[in-house]
């Protein structure tokens, strides 16, 4: 009987003994983990299927987190402008035979999360699923959101385990440009999910950096660290990684006043300085961005190149940055001196004397134009204080304005729409990401991007500038290229199809317990590097 | 009671229909279509059009709403143009986020409402009747956004007492109203929500209950010497019922969320998910969403009806 129980009291004291070890072992292992919150500006996590919504944001922390594109891009550092990198292709270029197909060699050795496979094959999958219709991996609204990469896509073919040829439809040397966004899902997830996306959706399989914890839709997204990640110097330096949609400027910054997120986009530009106060550290750098108006080149004042000019040499940009709190510098052509392609352009500055001088010499006194801008949305800044300041620097020098304001949604509608839907405008207010030469240039200022069929709102037509692009596209040597793509730039300065105004520097903050972040000129942002203290 | 209760649910369908009929034509009324928010800018004619065809966007309105309301009856609400994600789904986990707010800030309201509104009732004129009456219009007149943003600041930034926004650290899934510590991250919404019901229900509660302590049946049992507090109770049972409605739109009214409290606390709930949908012009998840809200005030209503028959037979008999 004793022995009994003392054998029970020796199994007892061992349970609880391992039970306890258990507890602090795994209370241990919650405390090591190491998590990044991010608050975001989106109002809901973006898709995080395959290719998401929601602008460049959506690819900034989905994208890039858990795929990869053929080519990715090098955010490592923040004094230069981000370049193309090789990414799930190592190299890619024409082949020397036929002008119309390039050749992508694949990184051998890498798989996705579920360990299916990265080859030609799964490439193949992935460009067919965004492209052709008729195969059952196909999805049409991630189809939609590709479309402006697709234009000049032909087809697709395995050469052999590790070499893809993507032909164009016409001799396309800025191809490239449309493989950095296009993201890689696992084919062996899709055909598990027998290519029901929203099954997809509920484990969502790809080559990057994270993989897919968890969700709760329209509130947080989860990933973990994929300590597997075929770049090692990318394999993400914390555990966790939890995406939070905020929307509300005031909201992401009280949540980092307040210990709810780490590291936030945006913060409120009148925060800035309590932020500092409580040691968080604000980071500003330029990126591809330009806030400006898209002339209508075709109808009322605008028409006139002199009247152009007047408004771009009308505005203080100075006195924007310092409303702006200095979160912002002055832009005066589409690219900054800084980029290979600004070549000889010569930005405009403020010579309201000069602007009133051109107003006389096109006759236009006082000069009414009719600009439609939204209240909010991707890239604008802060569009309505904006709005005003231009407004009355431009009334200064003799033009009369009339804002009319609209919501994001129907901006974008005005915008894709074209002049001619929309005549009664003389402007419209935008943000251009500049992110690579095609949309920076080529699908705005080219008479055959004109709208509806492209991004050239106020049809804008230089036959120099046309012959430029065609020759840019046609031109492989990529030396030769940026020095006709320089030139473009040059010209579309000289008679600009916008008004220039600002670049954004994207302020984010990150509270006084994250290090080692790196902010890279770019839309997108290597989240890998930072630990969380 | 059962054959009016019926009839005042069949009521829900011409509500529903004429509701969902305005906001559907509202919709293609605004500039901007349900493939711009789907498409990127620079996407071709054809490519919008196609994309309108593959939703049934391509057909005449009546057409698409006929099929809508086909579809809704048979209790598919579609998925979403935006998140793909089933519309029922979206609508019901919102609604129950935001009833949480709406709840307790009518809960919240009506307590200190119906404290302080029978006081000031009782006391008219006196400085409590003042106080109260200024703190009604200063309920009635703040903006509840710029409260909310000020009681983040304070309370969570400043003070940290408390969560500046979300649902707690694993979201509404796990959100319970007996967990301190996801219950602390609804208190400021719940404030933020009831400072304008709280206005509008104590200059009700006031009304009723001054209106009431001056009927002749109230004087006479003062005649015949009841105590203060027998009176006020007397006084408020009759003022009840009309206090009752009062409230029972106010939690109607809240239901429906507020887009800009939801925004400025990141509270996944109705007016959050309303004004996405607006700006995207996501159309089965706006019409899902107005569609159930309809149903919901509805079903209040009816229920403060019932609720107000009970306290007052007089209901019954009109």
């Amino acid at each position: 009987m004793k022995n009994n129980e003392i054998t029970w009291g020796l199994k007892r004291s061992a349970s609880l003994l391992a039970a306890g070890l258990l507890l602090a072992l795994s209370a241990n292992a919650a405390k090591a983990e190491s998590v990044l919150r991010v608050g975001m500006t989106v109002s809901d996590i973006p898709d995080w299927s395959g290719q998401p919504d929601q602008g460049y944001e959506g690819a900034r922390f989905v994208g890039w987190s858990l795929y990869d594109s053929l080519i990715n891009w090098d955010l490592s550092r923040s004094d230069i402008e981000a370049r193309m990198a090789p990414g799930l292709a190592t190299e890619w270029a024409v082949d020397p035979q036929n002008d119309k197909r390039w050749i992508f060699k694949l990184r051998q050795g890498v798989k996705f999360h579920d360990s299916c496979e990265w080859n030609a094959k799964s490439a193949l999958w992935n460009i067919e699923r965004l492209t052709v219709q008729t195969v059952p991996q196909f999805n049409p609204v991630q189809y939609a959101r590709q479309r402006s990469r697709t234009g000049n896509l032909d087809r697709a073919e395995v050469v052999d385990d590790y070499t893809l040829a993507i032909y164009s439809k016409t001799p396309d040397a800025l191809f490239p440009y449309n493989f950095y966004n296009w993201f890689m899902i696992s084919p062996c997830a899709g055909e598990a999910a027998k290519y029901d996306y929203s099954e997809f959706a509920k484990h969502p399989v790809g080559t990057g950096p994270y993989k897919f914890d968890k969700v709760n839709p329209r509130e947080r997204l989860e990933l973990v660290k994929n300590a597997e990640y075929w770049d090692k110097k990318r394999i993400p330096r914390h555990d966790r990684l939890v995406l939070l949609p905020m929307p509300e400027s005031t909201t992401r910054t009280a949540a980092l006043l307040s210990g709810q997120a780490d590291f936030i986009e945006a913060p409120a530009p009148d925060m800035i300085d309590r932020l500092k106060e409580s040691g968080a550290q604000i980071y500003t750098n330029e990126y591809p961005h330009v806030w400006v108006y898209a002339f209508n080149t075709r109808k009322g004042p605008f028409s006139n190149v002199k009247v152009r000019q007047a408004a771009n040499y009308a505005i203080n940009r100075e006195e924007m940055v310092e409303m702006l709190n200095g979160l912002a510098v002055a832009a005066g052509s589409t690219y900054s001196e800084k980029s290979p392609f600004f070549g000889g352009a010569k930005p405009y500055d403020y010579q309201p004397e000069k602007a009133k001088a051109l107003l006389r010499e096109a006759n236009c006194s006082p000069c009414e134009i009719r600009i439609a801008m939204s209240n909010s949305g991707s890239g604008m800044m802060q569009p309505l204080s904006m709005n005003e300041l231009v407004k009355e620097q431009l009334e200064q020098v003799g033009f009369k304005v009339t804002l009319s304001v609209v919501d994001w949604n129907s901006i974008m509608s005005i915008s894709q729409k074209g002049w001619e839907a929309n005549p009664d405008y003389d402007a419209v207010n935008g943000a251009n990401p500049i992110i690579d030469p095609v949309s920076a240039i080529f699908r705005r200022y080219t008479t055959a991007s004109n709208a509806p069929q492209g991004l050239n709102w106020g049809w804008y037509n230089n036959a120099k500038v046309d012959e430029l692009a065609k020759q840019a596209q046609q031109t492989f040597d990529v030396g030769k290229q940026t020095e006709i793509i320089s030139e473009m730039h040059r010209l579309t300065t000289e008679d600009p199809p916008l008004l220039f105004v600002v670049r954004d520097l994207n302020p984010r903050a990150l509270g006084p317990n994250v290090k080692g972040f790196v902010q890279a000129q770019s839309w997108f942002q290597d989240l890998t590097p930072i630990t969380v203290e | 009671m059962i054959g009016y209760i019926i009839k005042r649910m069949l009521y829900i369908i011409p509500v529903c229909l004429g509701v969902t009929a305005v906001c559907f034509a509202l919709m293609y009324l605004a500039p901007g279509d349900p493939a711009q928010a789907l498409l990127p800018p620079d996407a071709t004619p054809e490519d919008a059009a196609y994309l309108l065809r593959l939703y049934g966007f391509d057909q005449p309105v009546w057409v698409q709403y006929g099929r809508w309301v086909l579809r809704a009856a048979s209790g598919d609400l579609g998925v979403s143009l935006q998140s793909q994600r089933p519309v029922f789904r979206e609508v019901m986990s919102a609604l129950g986020n935001t009833a949480v707010l709406s709840a307790g800030a009518v809960l919240l309201a009506f307590v200190l409402a119906f404290i302080l509104g029978t006081v000031a009732a009782y006391n008219i004129g006196s400085r409590i009747d003042q106080a109260s009456t200024t703190l009604s219009i200063t309920g009635v007149s703040v903006p509840n956004y710029w409260l909310g943003i000020v009681l983040v600041i304070v309370f969570a930034v400043e003070l940290g007492w408390l969560p500046a926004a979300g649902m707690g650290s694993a979201g509404s899934d796990s959100f319970s109203l007996t967990d301190w510590a996801q219950l602390r991250y609804a208190i400021l919404p719940i404030i933020t929500m009831s400072v304008l019901p709280l206005g509008i229900i104590m200059r009700s509660v006031r009304a009723s209950v001054a209106e009431a302590l001056g009927q002749e049946s109230i004087q006479l049992l003062r005649a015949k010497g009841l105590p203060p507090y027998a009176i006020l109770t007397h006084a408020v049972k009759n003022a009840f019922p009309q206090i009752l409605a009062v409230m029972g739109l106010q939690f109607g009214f809240l239901v429906g969320g507020s887009i800009l409290v939801e925004t400025i606390f990141n509270w996944p709930g109705t007016g959050f998910l309303l004004g996405k949908a607006i700006l995207t012009r996501d159309v089965p998840l706006l019409q899902g969403t107005i569609l159930v809200l309809s149903i919901s005030f509805v079903i209040i209503n009816l229920v403060v009806d019932v609720l107000q028959s009970i306290f007052d037979p007089r209901v019954r008999r009109t």
